[in-house]
């Protein structure tokens, strides 16, 4: 029972997402009469489960129930509540935000069985410590979101879907590879095990060792949008539905950095090793930062925008994992770091998206040259979209500003000064397309005087992401302490 | 000559270059699928082969079946996938009546 216990938030959102899929049905049984509430019922339904999810997630700690379950396949850790807490609360604003986006669409009860079971798959993905569970958990991650990508069936969106697919298909394979050879190394599909042998690895196993450590990285950067993995975040951005965009850019990317933490942590985290892949992390995050940001700049549209700006932040929260191979007190410093970056991107990104849901939805585009003077007709939602970008810029009172001091500063005690320069200058470049956006949101004529007004549901949403993150900017100890919590899992 | 665990590790790396270089050059998007298949199966094989034969002669049973264990999850998940894979190609043709990867144009590439 303990192990069922300790499954118990991944198990309740994939129950759910069943419960909705029969719930569908009845309806359908019942005939049109029922009709008016089969929406919001449905809507109900899913975010009782992410708020089961997440009562669950603290009754375990309340409860002091953390530990393994299912014969070493799953470690439920203070690092797993972590991801838990941020993976149910991602999933409950993105089905908040989606309620007035689905109105027209028949597939409501799909699409949020969707959402949930490819929320417990990033679940699993931070919570498991066997190879076999952590492939099982990226294939549930990875195939409901295609389908959800693909989502609105037109050209655009089933093209995304379509690149979406190609690109995870052919990733995970590689990852897979790496895998193989990490079983063949190691004789074991068990994180510790692996760690185990490879803190005994010689001169003899090390080249197979890199040869696994690139496939690994290879396949897991195509989660995390990592340059020069990063090919289809603009189109799959631009293409999915925006609320599925919020989804993918803040679940699918911190899942993808939960389970490469346990991986190189764990298995990969002896001295011998992890110097190389600290060095790759290292470069790869100055490059993801420098492209990302550079291709920004000439974007015309405000989700190809952020998905370029999403992987710019990647590379930023790479510089937290190249900063952990460094002596031991770093290595709590990095991970903590990225923890609490990742903590606080996720209000921010989604804040971001859900104005551009509500704003977009009304002006009917997504081009950032017909945001112009969208202050004056909505001065909240303007003024809601312009903290999420100043936080993402890193500009104080926000919570993205406490996060990039964090992560510099963990760069610069370990010598990674090199790395915190091309971080800083990137911010400056970043300040410059993201207040474009505000400024011709404030300062433009609009193109009409009609007023936009968000929906209730997604009011709510933008109201918790923005109050949240800047709750976060002013108070930054209670998540300081949640992410310290969690990194010193690897201690 | 004897077969040694070498000779499948060289023919997993062939099969698995080929389905890649095939999923990233095949302009069908039937043929990329069929080139993702072959990695997954160039996969498959090492599993099999590290399993078959153990680097360490203390290896339990149940240590080295866990190859075989993986093999069976990593064809089962492909099999999943193929299936959203074909359902998407449907809808795609449907859209845009072709479904040549080159002429997925719509969201710049």
């Amino acid at each position: 029972m303990d192990s069922v216990n300790r499954f118990g938030p991944e198990l309740i959102l994939l129950a759910m997402a069943a419960v909705i899929i029969l719930a569908d049905i009845g309806w359908a049984l019942a005939g049109t009469g029922a009709e008016r509430m089969r929406r919001p019922a449905l809507g109900a339904l899913a975010l009782t489960g992410t708020a089961a999810s997440i009562i669950w997630s603290a009754l375990l700690i309340a409860f002091d129930e953390q530990g393994e379950a299912f014969s070493g396949m799953i470690r439920v850790d203070d690092f797993a509540l972590f991801f838990n807490f941020l993976f149910a609360g991602t999933a409950a604003i993105v089905i908040l935000a989606s309620i007035d986006f689905l109105r027209r669409n028949r597939f409501v009860a799909e699409y949020y069985a969707l959402i949930l079971a490819s929320t417990a798959g990033m679940m699993l993905l931070a919570s498991t410590i066997d190879l076999i569970a952590i492939f099982v958990a990226l294939e549930l991650t990875g195939i409901s979101l295609y389908i959800l990508v693909a989502f609105m069936k037109d050209g655009r969106s089933s093209e995304a879907g379509l690149k979406y697919l190609l690109l995870g298909a052919i990733s995970s394979a590689v990852a897979l590879y790496g895998m193989a050879y990490l079983f063949g190394i190691t004789g074991s599909t068990s994180l510790d095990e692996i760690g185990l042998v490879v803190s005994e690895a010689n001169g003899e196993t090390r080249s197979a060792l890199v040869l696994a450590m690139v496939f690994l990285i290879a396949g897991f950067g195509f989660k995390m949008a990592i340059v020069p993995f990063q090919m289809w975040v603009p189109d799959v951005y631009e293409g999915a539905p925006t609320p599925v965009t919020a989804f993918l850019s803040v679940g699918s990317k911190a899942a993808g950095f939960a389970v490469v933490m346990r991986i190189f942590l764990t298995a990969l985290g002896d001295g011998s090793i992890s110097s190389d892949w600290a060095t790759v992390f290292a470069i790869l995050a100055a490059i993801s930062m420098s492209l990302g940001n550079i291709t920004a700049l000439v974007q015309g549209n405000i989700k190809r925008m952020l998905g370029y700006s999403s992987i710019a932040q990647a590379g930023t929260f790479l510089i937290g994992l190249a900063v952990v191979a460094a002596a031991d007190p770093q290595l709590l410093l990095g991970t903590s770091a990225v923890l609490f970056f990742l903590g606080t991107y996720a209000f921010t990104n989604l804040g971001a998206f859900i104005a551009v849901i509500a704003i977009s939805s009304k002006i009917g585009s997504d081009q950032i040259a017909d945001y112009a003077g969208v202050a004056k007709r909505s001065p909240l939602l303007a003024l809601g979209l312009t903290i999420c970008l100043l936080s993402l810029t890193g500009i104080p009172p926000t919570a993205g500003f406490i996060a990039k001091v964090y992560v510099f500063n963990a760069a610069v005690q370990a010598d990674l000064v090199w790395l915190a320069i091309v971080g800083v200058l990137n911010s400056v470049v970043a300040a410059y397309y993201y207040l474009r956006v505000v400024l011709n949101m404030y300062t433009a004529e609009p193109a009409s005087e009609e007023s936009i007004q968000p929906g209730y549901y997604l009011g709510l949403a933008m109201v918790v992401a923005v109050v949240g993150l800047l709750v976060i900017g002013i108070f930054p100890s209670p998540l300081l302490e949640a992410s310290e919590a969690a990194a010193r899992v690897f201690g | 000559m004897a077969i040694e665990l070498e000779h499948y590790l060289i023919l997993g790396a062939l099969l698995f270059s080929i389905g890649l270089y095939m999923a990233l050059a095949k302009r069908n998007f039937v043929g990329v699928l069929m080139g993702i298949e072959m990695m997954f199966n160039a996969v498959n094989l090492t599993f099999i082969a590290f399993s078959r034969f153990p680097r360490f002669a203390d290896m339990t049973d149940a240590e080295r079946l866990s190859g075989h264990v993986f093999v069976i999850f990593v064809i089962t998940v492909a099999a999943a996938e193929a299936a959203v894979a074909l359902a998407l190609a449907m809808l795609v043709y449907r859209n845009r009546e072709t479904i040549d990867v080159d002429r997925m144009d719509l969201l710049k590439w």
